[in-house]
């Protein structure tokens, strides 16, 4: 029994490796290298080829083996979110979290660096939770979300210099700018299905970064705009040091405000509609939810978000040009939401803190990155398809209902 | 009139790329109905693997243009129907019956996962190829301005249409193709009448990977450079092609990646190149709005 069982493991996993052959021997195998005038020419790298095939067989061997005799390895439709997620231990654990996050900056081994590093990691939390509106609660795939990003970055740099004002006046008025962008754009393309509307927006975002490229009398074109002002309060930050430790503090309360705003949100009856909607459309056209308008709603909420991220980003840079708003970076945000498990607030924390850190680890790291991450949503998608950590247990629930 | 001329040549040249490149999306929509993501990463590793087949025949010695163009196109399609094939497998066969939203995050991973594939394979460099088919025909002139269609042309009009036709014959009149067709209307009903689901969908998008090297083949023949990104704009526009000709219709797909290529190949000759990729978006837009079925699409009804 197991001998067969072993047998047909070997045979699923050669089957494998050859197909993984024949799939890196053109692109993997060779190499088109220019040789500058003699035209392009080939390098051969057959040892690559071998190397790979070999850890597709020995992995496939070993992942039949585990699922046999691991039950967690298992794919699974529906797993349950782990219970430390939920309950006392959850806000304990945000509780600290945001404790170390406070402290961060005092803390003995602190440097420079490392609270440069974490005011990164924050823009791209705030990212994801903005985000997460728009696809973990309401269920939108939304592929151009740098768009908003992009509008809150330029209107900020704009607003500040063109009418002077600060980066406090400046930062309402552009993720109300974003906001409203969002409105426009969302209002004709909401009624479409949810996968039209991925390419629509996909293509909203890259028709922002081409206008922003090309416009340029107000944009500067490829060359961006310079000298964003930066934030100050109260005589802070005097010091190129301290100015530092202030964005950090900025974006943090930031952060965190979009944290407690969104979490309230979900308690509220347009959150509740949102989850409702992203369960069952037609359940909830029949109950008189009108989809287009609470769509909306979680559309432009997305999209303020990211605008405040947006002025965030360019006041911290005081330097934006549209190359920092490709569909890479859409990507880089949509791959922090469902790595995290859609609809899940520490999610994002703990998918942002791996995707920003990890090329911090080493040039291989930094290339492999992108690769790494895409991979990876492939493989919770067939591995957990309702995410790793997903929450899709609806925020708030009718009495003891939740024994269902 | 003769720039006129020239432009609509240039355009049914791109129209028939994104044409091929379209039957992928709108055959694999029709059968499954979701958007396969990746599949302008298909088209980018189509090239890929044209070029390096080319190159691999300069290294033999193979001199001959007729044979080293046929060869080229065997390996192209060859290799990567084996990607889409295994594309199919590993990605979107485990989340069938799964939310619908599942199998698009898992193609836009795919979509991540080959581009920075083939980057670290490959390099980031763009790379080029020199012209292997030359010269063409002059059919006019007017006031110092040359038409020209080249032999290049002629060859990506006459070999699409050629795969059009032998394609529509397979969907028509083929065993695969009544079993594509009966999975399309219920694929519950056909696997009870005992046709092979899983076997027909990986057929499916066997054929669209197939349809996509060539695609990628010409392009890199045409245009003599590629990069590891020219799938994404590539992709987006044959699936605005696909939509704007009615999405799951395969005569839809064919007349929409005309209409992009002409729209294209027109707004950069009469408008400007800069916003040319606005344009072809634009149109996905205004077609969502107005004519979410497309020109040639059915209307769907959504069932509970």
């Amino acid at each position: 029994m197991t001998g067969a069982r072993g047998l047909a493991a070997v045979k699923d996993a050669a089957l494998a490796a050859f197909v993984a052959l024949v799939l890196a021997v053109p692109l993997v195998g060779f190499e088109a290298v220019d040789r500058g005038p003699q035209g392009s020419g080939l390098q051969t790298r057959f040892t690559l080829v071998a190397i790979g095939v070999g850890a597709v067989f020995a992995a496939r061997l070993l992942l039949t083996a585990l699922r046999s005799l691991a039950p967690v390895f298992a794919r699974r439709e529906r797993a349950a979110a782990p219970a430390w997620l939920g309950g006392k231990g959850a806000l304990v654990a945000a509780a600290l979290l945001v404790l170390f996050a406070v402290v961060l900056p005092v803390l003995p081994f602190s440097s420079r660096y490392l609270v440069d590093l974490a005011t990164t990691v924050l823009i791209y939390i705030m990212l994801g939770w903005g985000l997460n509106v728009v696809v973990g609660l309401a269920g939108l795939l939304d592929l151009g979300y740098v768009a908003f990003y992009a509008v809150g970055a330029y209107s900020f740099a704009l607003i500040a210099r063109w009418l002077g004002l600060s980066f406090w006046e400046a930062l309402p008025v552009s993720g109300l700018l974003a906001a409203t962008f969002g409105v426009v754009l969302g209002f004709p393309v909401l009624r479409l299905r949810g996968d039209y509307l991925a390419i629509v927006t996909l293509g909203f975002g890259e028709m922002v970064r081409i206008v922003l490229l090309n416009w340029t009398d107000v944009t500067g074109g490829p060359n961006g705009i310079a000298g964003v002002p930066r934030p100050s309060l109260a005589g802070f930050p005097s010091s190129p040091q301290q100015r530092i430790v202030f964005l950090y503090y900025v974006i943090l309360a930031l952060a965190l405000a979009t944290n407690l705003f969104t979490l309230r949100l979900r308690r509220l009856p347009v959150g509740r509609a949102w989850e409702a909607l992203r369960e069952d459309e037609i359940a909830c056209r029949a109950l008189g939810i009108d989809p287009t308008k609470v769509k909306l709603s979680a559309f432009a909420i997305g999209a303020m978000l990211g605008g405040f991220a947006g002025a965030f980003f360019a006041t911290r840079q005081g330097f934006i040009s549209p190359e920092s708003f490709t569909f890479q970076e859409s990507a880089t945000i949509l791959a922090i939401v469902v790595l995290g498990g859609m609809g899940s607030q520490m999610g994002v924390v703990l998918a942002a803190v791996a995707l920003v850190c990890l090329p911090e680890f080493g040039r291989v790291f930094a290339e492999f990155r992108m690769l790494l991450f895409g991979g990876a949503m492939v493989t919770i998608m067939v591995w957990r398809p309702r995410g790793f950590l997903a929450r899709r247990a609806p925020s708030i629930r009718l009495g003891a209902a939740g024994a269902a | 009139m003769a720039y006129f001329l020239q432009q609509l040549i240039n355009g049914v040249t791109l129209g028939a790329v994104y044409g091929l490149i379209a039957i992928g999306y709108t055959m694999v929509y029709g059968i499954i109905g979701m958007i396969n993501f990746a599949h302008g990463e298909v088209y980018m590793i189509g090239a890929f693997v044209s070029l390096i087949t080319f190159l691999a025949m300069s290294a033999l010695g193979i001199g001959s243009v007729p044979l080293a163009l046929v060869l080229m196109l065997l390996s192209a399609m060859a290799f990567t129907a084996v990607y889409g094939w295994t594309i199919e497998r590993v990605a979107y066969r485990p989340l069938r019956g799964s939310y619908r939203l599942a199998p698009l995050i898992s193609a836009i991973g795919m979509s991540i996962f080959l581009q920075n594939y083939v980057q670290l394979a490959q390099g980031a460099r763009v790379k080029s190829l020199a012209p292997v088919v030359k010269g063409g025909f002059k059919l006019m002139q007017q006031d110092g301005f040359v038409v020209q269609i080249s032999y290049l042309q002629i060859a990506i009009m006459v070999l699409t249409l050629a795969l059009m036709a032998g394609f529509t014959v397979v969907i028509s009149a083929t065993p695969f193709g009544r079993a594509q067709r009966a999975c399309e209307q219920d694929m519950t009903m056909a696997a009870l009448l005992g046709i092979d689901v899983d076997r027909t969908i990986s057929l499916t998008f066997v054929i669209g990977a197939a349809l996509a090297a060539v695609a990628g083949m010409m392009v890199t023949l045409y245009y003599g450079v590629i990069d590891f990104f020219i799938g994404f704009l590539a992709g987006v526009k044959a699936f605005t092609a696909a939509v704007l000709g009615g999405i799951g219709s395969l005569p839809g797909a064919m007349l929409g990646g005309l209409l992009i290529g002409l729209i294209e190949a027109f707004w950069s000759g009469y408008f400007s190149t800069e916003y040319k990729d606005v344009s072809v978006f634009g149109v996905l837009v205004l077609v969502l709005i107005f004519r979410p079925t497309g020109l040639l699409g059915r209307p769907e009804v959504e069932k509970v």
